[in-house]
């Protein structure tokens, strides 16, 4: 029978987090369906570990047995295929790189998943990210980060729109880790120490990524020139696919000093190295497809912080709206290896402001007049 | 919540008298069926009645009946087991394209070492063409393997005719009564097969036990090799409890079979005239003539089989989208694919399978969730 406080449909990976998260909506009275989402076949994981593997439809099934929840696979594999796999290694051949986590979530779990979840009669469908929700007086939601800054997930979610915000809960975002797992041992599901749970499913090193997705896809691999900044011919490589802009490792010449990839040239197939560090630097970025969660439409330039790829300590900056989905961002302070294809998310405090896809990273500072509004929380 | 279990073509419940007879032999009576002493022959005289009662269930003698670890095993040790014994490089099996796994994957790993398979088609109503099947005996051909009845949309093959053809033919005939067994009467002699397989936990005996008929005028195929248990054609130590349990559930079955088929008859066509009468765009997939009387397997256009599953699933309501075996894949059922329904068809299905102990009540409540969950998925 559906609970009156309603049905909810939980997205549980086998993880700690989204385990907990499922056990505390049951606490608070929700009827809680657990789904696994199946997303690659079983021998596919990239080095074994993945949140979406057999291993985590297991435990999954465990910790729904142990909460006395039904629980149900979903096979995603064709669409994560196509969506998700497909999209990310046609961004490495254009010589970007991608951000698989935050098109799975806007694409699988915010989408397919949702859309099952309302077949089934829910309302809503949580996920065990760190991230938190706010609402506007007007009722439209927006992401704060989590609790956790350590773990804070909300770079991953910023490209999900309100309608999908809406169907959205996140039961572990207001809290930290540690207090996770110890709601998991009080609840006394299995592993709560050992089980990971994150956006996990890529954590490889990028570029051995980028070949398996091209081996997957039966691409060839097209080689071309290594230079300098002078224009020096260096060497070789196998594709630009398994470079990316900051990369220090696994470049295969040697330059006698420290050096990092600068610049990616897709058309012309090179890839350019920089000794220093500080050439690396960007002032700013041009992003595309960006979207806004409740802000009021209308204003033209704003003061916020951005952050240009997960984990990375967010930079006061100014955007500037260039036409309607582009924005101009100009960083207070020049930021390392800003990377076409990753995500550039707006924050002001713990609060998302928005976010769009990098188009190209400003290596020369960026001038800009007129004033910028500030968010007020 | 209240449940209703509609999925008795996955398994059956333990019936009581069946536990009951199983539980001295998971308690005081221990005894390994080849030992010399008194426990052993306490054991090796319960296997000797279980298996009486499985050969007067199917009408052979206990000679021909040999205990396995299940159907899956049963239909393995036919197979392959006849293969390994009388094939020849170049031997060549004729089966259908609706078997159930344990048959196909047989034959595919057979086909890996050699063997030449060939997969009759069957119709829009799951019934293979006899004309079609004799076509195909050729002179390298050296054993059919047709099933009696399909577990996922209850169509119920010419077996006897089809046994008659292949023993004209001179080869060996193996039929997988499996979902049959318990719900249409099952003679050996009367089918004229050489090779049977069985399994208990659908017919409300334990799980991993089955046997396999072997006629006693033909070679004897050999899966398992070990000791000399089973008249040294399937080697390991007798499950003896689950053995037990799997002949008073042969006896029971035997005993009411007639009642099974005119009770769960009654239901599944309750059932049947419901769906057909209260829902639109709806199919029913197998043969109506020929078909087990618990088994109705209906597509129910434009919607998900495995969300439907899902939602009555959330409703109480067991049911499946096919065969348990195969419910991990998302994939069309193979068998309705085979009986050249379209991917639509295919994807849409479930498969009711009742039991002797539904109700009209029962149905009823699954007629007006059904009615309830459709309104709210064509919308």
């Amino acid at each position: 029978m559906i609970s009156p406080k309603g049905r909810i449909v939980a997205a549980m990976s086998g993880g700690v987090d989204s385990s907990v998260a499922a056990a505390l909506l049951l606490e608070e009275g929700f009827e809680v369906i657990g789904i696994t989402l199946q997303l690659q076949a079983c021998d596919e994981t990239v080095e074994g570990r993945s949140c979406c593997g057999a291993d985590g439809v297991a435990q999954a099934r465990a910790a729904a047995g142990h909460l006395g929840i039904p629980h149900y696979v979903l096979d995603c594999r064709q669409v994560f295929e196509q969506r998700v796999l497909l999209r990310s290694w046609e961004e490495y051949r254009r010589g970007r790189t991608p951000n698989p986590c935050v098109i799975c979530n806007e694409e699988i779990k915010f989408g397919v998943l949702l859309d099952y979840a309302k077949t089934l009669g829910a309302q809503k469908i949580a996920t065990g990210h760190y991230a938190r929700l706010g609402a506007r007086k007007e009722g439209r939601a927006f992401i704060m980060r989590g609790a956790d800054v350590q773990k804070d997930q909300s770079y991953f979610l910023f490209s999900l729109n309100s309608d999908k915000l809406s169907k959205a809960l996140f039961p572990v975002g207001g809290y930290l880790k540690e207090t996770v797992r110890s709601m998991a041992r009080r609840m006394g599901l299995r592993n709560a120490d050992r089980m990971e749970s994150q956006d996990a499913c890529f954590s490889t090193k990028e570029t051995a990524y980028a070949e398996i997705l091209r081996q997957r896809f039966k691409e060839g691999a097209v080689p071309g020139p290594i230079f300098d900044e002078t224009g020096r011919r260096l060497g070789m490589h196998e594709g630009i696919h398994r470079f990316t802009i900051g990369q220090r490792r696994g470049i295969g010449v040697t330059l006698g000093s420290p050096a990092w990839v600068k610049s990616i040239d897709a058309e012309r197939c090179t890839v350019i190295l920089t000794t220093s560090k500080e050439r690396l630097a960007a002032w700013g970025l041009i992003a595309t497809g960006v979207g806004w969660h409740a802000l009021s439409p209308g204003f033209k330039r704003l003061r916020c912080s951005v952050q240009v790829r997960y984990n990375q300590a967010p930079v006061s900056a100014i955007v500037e709206i260039e036409k309607p989905g582009t924005v101009l961002v100009r960083f207070d302070r020049p930021v390392t290896a800003v990377c076409p294809g990753q995500a550039a998310v707006f924050y002001s405090g713990a609060r998302l402001l928005g976010g769009g896809w990098i188009d190209r990273a400003l290596s020369e500072p960026v001038h800009m007049t007129g004033v910028a509004e500030e968010i007020i929380r | 919540m209240r449940h209703i279990y509609l999925d008795n073509n996955a398994t059956t419940h333990l019936h009581p008298e069946v536990l009951e007879a199983m539980l001295p032999y998971l308690g005081e009576i221990y005894g390994n069926a080849s030992s010399i002493h008194w426990f052993g022959q306490e054991a090796r005289r319960a296997i000797d009645l279980a298996r009486e009662r499985v050969a007067d269930f199917l009408g052979g003698s206990t000679d021909e009946i040999v205990f396995t670890s299940g159907g899956t095993e049963a239909d393995n040790q036919a197979l392959i087991g006849i293969a390994d014994l009388i094939g020849k490089p170049g031997s060549r099996i004729i089966t259908t394209t609706v078997e159930h796994q344990a048959v196909l994957n047989s034959c595919r790993h057979l086909e890996s070492k050699g063997f030449r398979v060939t997969y009759v088609p069957v119709d829009g109503l799951g019934r293979i063409d006899l004309q079609a099947f004799a076509d195909s005996i050729d002179d390298d051909v050296i054993l059919a393997s047709v099933m009696l009845a399909n577990n996922e949309v209850g169509t119920i093959q010419p077996i006897r005719e089809a046994a008659q053809i292949a023993r004209s033919k001179g080869i060996l005939f193996h039929t997988d009564a499996v979902q049959a067994a318990g719900r249409i009467p099952l003679d050996v002699r009367e089918l004229g097969v050489d090779l049977l397989s069985l399994s208990a936990h659908k017919l409300h005996g334990p799980k991993g036990c089955g046997a396999l008929f072997v006629r006693s005028a033909i070679p004897r195929p050999v899966l398992v090799h070990g000791g000399h248990h089973e008249r040294r054609m399937r080697a390991g130590t007798e499950n003896v409890p689950a053995i037990v349990g799997f002949g008073q559930a042969c006896q029971l079955a035997g005993s009411r079979i007639e009642e099974h088929s005119r009770l769960t008859a009654s239901l599944r066509n309750r059932l049947e005239k419901g769906i057909l009468d209260r829902l639109s765009h709806v199919r029913v997939n197998g043969c109506r003539e020929h078909r087990l009387a618990n088994t109705l397997n209906v597509s129910f256009e434009g919607v998900d089989g495995q969300m439907l599953a899902m939602n009555l699933d959330l409703m109480g309501i067991a049911v499946s989208t096919g065969s348990a075996c195969q419910s991990d894949a998302m994939e069309p059922s193979y068998v309705l694919s085979a009986m050249g329904c379209s991917e639509g068809v295919a994807t849409s299905c479930i498969r009711f399978s009742l039991g002797i102990d539904n109700t009209v009540e029962e149905v009823d409540l699954v007629l007006d969730a059904l009615t309830n969950l459709m309104e709210g998925l064509r919308h």
